[in-house]
């Protein structure tokens, strides 16, 4: 009796094409962005906001830009962390050579740089598909991270290639508590994810999806094969690039180049797959999940259960718990979470009928 | 409202095609008028639907000529054709799988919206109107094919009959003067045969397009086209109004046999 | 000139090694479509199995480390483990993903990487095994005195491992029944299927034959680097070599990894000292992507029409 649509009618197509065309839904919506900008920041303790809630935020930006690219637009990437590795240093170059450059356009550039990388490295899926370009993004990822160690211009001389991110100051208040920072990724991620949203609904989502289903009818439709995969290298880089930089910035603090390896890339990757392919609200679920995942493992182990488990198996349990759940996501539910989600919506507008 | 058939609109000289080595159209002239519904018949294999693709650019040919609307080309390329008003249906069909009915009629206007994906990301003002205004188009055609109650619907999940339907309104989004069908009725029952027929007699006459169509059912060709062209291992063996094609010796003999009478 | 053919002939023989653990994709690729990013966890979980059995099985049996059957042992039961592996593969994950699209399948495969290694880490632990075969790793001698070129010994058995295993796998697909119905599978899988081939047995077949390739490639490297979890990277070692030879073409696997291998030691040898060094860890992806942009499928791969 909750949630039901009856009555709602929609008397222009205006009213039927919004994000979120059920009455209930929206009020949902609503209670949660005041409930993550007014009530988390000062219910949550310090180590949530900072080891858990941050870092769900940017992983989720980074999933949500991963998710443009494979999700929507059908081009398998296993670079993610290389293109958020050039958002962080770009960022950080940024803001330290150019004086006084505000933080937020530091961090606009820096997501800008990684969409030309990403745009260069998307270069080859005009003539290549599949695991061939899977391939390309791993060149990629190999030679950015390979870049950013060898060359230490761009980590200004330190040892190593590590970094560590200047404060960030906008417009004269500085973010320099958990609480103030937790805001400030939440503020970027939310008006990057209802941006993300728009470009899945409007023509831009449209063509990147009917090059993902099939490019030769696309092409055929007058969907131009090249700008539309070019352009969701870009955005899904921008993206990337972006989370980047919080990653360095709001998050972590200090990152090195081999912190943006091959299994950042693919622990995004698993966030997707399980989240949900090509959607909004499964970046964020995914990143949630998998970031929650180890420390659920961690908890379960401190208890009775775990003193069952051999100690060599417990610490290997994360991979073994991550294989798994891949293969069994990719069989059962290639959808994801967010297809669960949308599943439990149904049975719920139905009951207590059950069809 | 009374149907006109203008000039050619599409002339096609001399055009030949190999793979490799194999050969699959040898020397085919054909062409189209304004208006016409223009039939392609001919056995399994004799290039019917490589016909079609050389049309609007998928296979380039390695000889002849192309003039579309005056414009005479060596060769298309699939998003110029498309940009120049040539839309098509596909044999086996070529629906977006993974996107509602409606997206992939939206995806049919393509071509004809404006905004770049910055206006896009905001979703707002000449966006957002844009969006709306071709809605509305899209559901005309919605309402022409009769299938609104399916627009929400995922096309993997609609019946062989309705995804060619689907198919058929995706091409019409993109208003195009040029419509190329390849076996718009294959697999269908008698029903949605009559529908089809219905279907394509109506974009013809109401919105005037030009249509080329392959079709095997021949008396679904001999009724709705104005004129035929058989085709046989990629060679031109007939080309003619219906009763013409019927009655052509070398058709009966090479395609129809005796059957046909 | 010295120094040159040594770094080439140094390149070319790690180059076999590449075309080994290649060996191991091209063969389940053809067979099932599937790019099997797990290939290089197969070889990690191979060798660790192998290294862990004969260091546990004379604790359980009581019988001296030193004995020489332990090997054979160890290695029948490995290839055991690796067909069972194979078996659970299909049943638990290849059967439930058929008609998937490809890459729905290369990310399970992802999947299946992360599961290997801990479940091998698991089994047997985490730390870094040594691993004797016998072969002494030093230079050929009568090479050295007569041509003056420093040869490791290793290096040219290796060498020598993989080309039997590349001719033995040439016969097998060639001329075996099981090698025919192989090749009617990768043609196409439905026409298979409706000439009577077993399609399932088929795969466990392929994947416990990759899972022997393993075997040989894990003791190979392990015995040369250790047995470490870094024998997983073996299969981004692997990956451009495919690329280069073509995804499904044996001949191109041994080619591709000749061409990566010296390549890859040349261009670090001379190019390297330029750009401070390490460019291994992307050069042979570079080199791939320049030859794909240029050839597509490969150097010995069939060309695709796409067909509307």
């Amino acid at each position: 009796m909750i949630y039901r649509e009856a009555g709602q009618f929609k008397a222009s197509y205006e009213e039927d094409q919004q994000i979120f065309p059920i009455k209930q839904d929206r009020i949902v919506m609503a209670t949660l962005v005041v409930a993550t900008f007014l009530v988390v920041p000062f219910v949550a303790s310090e180590y949530w906001l900072q080891a858990v809630l941050t870092p769900v935020l940017v992983f989720a930006l980074a999933a949500l830009g991963l998710n443009i690219l494979t999700g929507y637009a059908g081009q398998l990437s296993l670079g993610t962390g290389a293109f958020m590795a050039v958002g962080a240093y770009a960022t950080y170059n940024f803001l330290l050579r150019l004086d006084g450059l505000p933080f937020l356009v530091g961090l606009a550039l820096g997501g800008l740089s990684a969409a030309a990388v990403g745009i260069v490295f998307g270069l080859p899926s005009l003539r290549i598909k599949g695991f061939y370009l899977a391939m390309a993004t791993l060149a990629a990822q190999f030679f950015i991270i390979w870049v950013l160690t060898k060359f230490p211009w761009f980590s200004n001389y330190s040892s190593s290639g590590i970094i560590s991110a200047q404060r960030i100051e906008i417009l004269g208040f500085a973010f320099d508590t958990p609480v103030s920072k937790y805001l400030l990724t939440l503020a970027i991620v939310s008006l990057l994810a209802l941006a993300a949203k728009n470009l899945a609904r409007t023509n831009t989502g449209r063509s990147w999806m009917a090059v993902r289903d099939m490019d030769v009818a696309a092409e055929v439709i007058g969907i131009p094969l090249m700008k539309t995969k070019l352009l969701a290298f870009a955005v899904s880089s921008f993206y990337c690039g972006i989370a980047g930089g919080l990653y360095a910035y709001t998050y972590l603090g200090t990152v090195e180049p081999d912190g943006f390896g091959l299994d950042l890339s693919f622990k995004i990757l698993f966030m997707i797959i399980i989240g949900g392919m090509g959607s909004v609200l499964g970046a964020f679920l995914g990143a949630a999940f998998i970031l929650l995942l180890p420390v659920g493992i961690n908890v379960l182990m401190h208890t009775s259960v775990g003193a069952l488990v051999p100690a060599t198996l417990a610490s290997n349990l994360e991979l073994i718990v991550f294989g798994v759940l891949i293969i069994f996501f990719l069989i059962v539910e290639p959808h994801g979470l967010t297809r669960l989600w949308q599943i439990g919506k149904e049975k719920l507008r139905l009951w207590p009928f059950p069809h | 409202m009374a149907r006109v058939i203008g000039d050619v609109i599409l002339d096609l000289q001399n055009i030949s095609l190999s793979f490799g080595g194999v050969k699959a159209l040898t020397n085919i002239s054909f062409d189209v008028r304004e208006g016409e519904i223009r039939a392609i018949i001919g056995p399994n294999g004799a290039g019917k639907s490589s016909m079609l693709n050389v049309i609007n650019g998928v296979y380039h040919p390695q000889q002849g000529r192309i003039v579309f609307r005056g414009q005479e080309r060596r060769r298309m390329n699939p998003h110029e054709a498309a940009a120049q008003g040539i839309a098509r249906t596909f044999q086996n069909i070529a629906l977006f799988k993974g996107m509602t009915v409606l997206d992939n009629i939206m995806t049919g206007r393509n071509l004809l919206m404006r905004r770049n994906f910055l206006w896009n990301a905001l979703y707002w003002g000449p966006s957002r109107r844009e969006e709306i205004a071709h809605r509305r188009r899209v559901e005309e055609i919605i309402d022409f094919l009769e299938i609104q109650n399916i627009r929400k619907t995922p096309v993997g999940r609609l019946p062989y009959g309705l995804q060619k339907r689907v198919e058929l309104a995706r091409a019409l989004a993109a208003e195009p003067s040029l419509l190329l069908l390849d076996e718009p009725m294959a697999g269908m029952n008698v029903e949605e045969k009559q529908d089809m027929c219905r279907f394509i007699l109506d974009v013809n006459e109401q919105l005037g397009t030009t249509i080329v169509l392959i079709e095997h059912d021949m008396g679904v060709v001999m009724d709705i086209s104005d004129r035929v062209v058989v085709l046989d291992y990629g060679r031109k063996i007939g080309d003619g109004s219906p009763d013409e094609v019927r009655n052509d010796p070398v058709v009966i003999e090479a395609y129809l046999g005796g059957a046909a009478h | 000139m010295q120094f040159f053919l040594e770094v080439l002939i140094g390149g070319l023989l790690a180059g076999m090694l590449y075309a080994l653990v290649a060996l191991g994709f091209v063969l389940i690729f053809k067979a099932s479509g599937v790019f099997n990013f797990a290939q290089g966890a197969m070889v990690f979980f191979a060798a660790l199995t192998f290294v862990g059995l004969t260091e546990r099985l004379p604790q359980w049996f009581g019988f001296s480390p030193e004995w020489a059957g332990l090997f054979w042992i160890a290695l029948l039961l490995t290839a055991a483990i690796m067909v069972l592996f194979a078996w659970l593969v299909e049943r638990f994950m290849l059967r439930k993903l058929v008609n998937q699209p490809a890459i729905t399948l290369f990310m399970a495969t992802i999947g299946l990487t992360y599961l290997i290694e801990g479940v091998a880490q698991g089994m047997w632990g985490a730390m870094v095994r040594g691993l004797d075969l016998g072969i002494s790793d030093e230079p050929v001698m009568w090479l050295l005195e007569r041509h003056n070129l420093m040869i490791s010994k290793f290096d040219l058995v290796a060498a020598a491992v993989a080309g039997v295993l590349v001719a033995v796998l040439a016969f097998f697909f060639q001329y075996t029944k099981v090698g025919r119905a192989l090749r009617a599978v990768a043609d196409d899988h439905q026409a298979a299927l409706s000439v009577g081939i077993p399609l399932q047995r088929i795969w466990v077949i392929v994947w416990a034959v990759a899972g022997f390739v393993a075997i040989v490639a894990g003791l190979v490297w392990g015995s040369r680097n250790g047995v470490q979890f870094a024998l997983t990277f073996t299969a981004l070692k692997a990956l451009p070599v495919l690329i280069l030879g073509g995804l499904t073409s044996v001949p191109g696997a041994i080619v591709g990894g000749l061409i990566i291998g010296a390549s890859e030691k040349l261009a670090e040898v001379y190019l390297g000292p330029y750009v401070g060094g390490g460019i291994d860890s992307w050069f042979p992806y570079v080199l791939a992507l320049v030859f794909l942009l240029i050839r597509p499928e490969g150097l010995f791969g069939e060309k695709h029409i796409d067909r509307v």
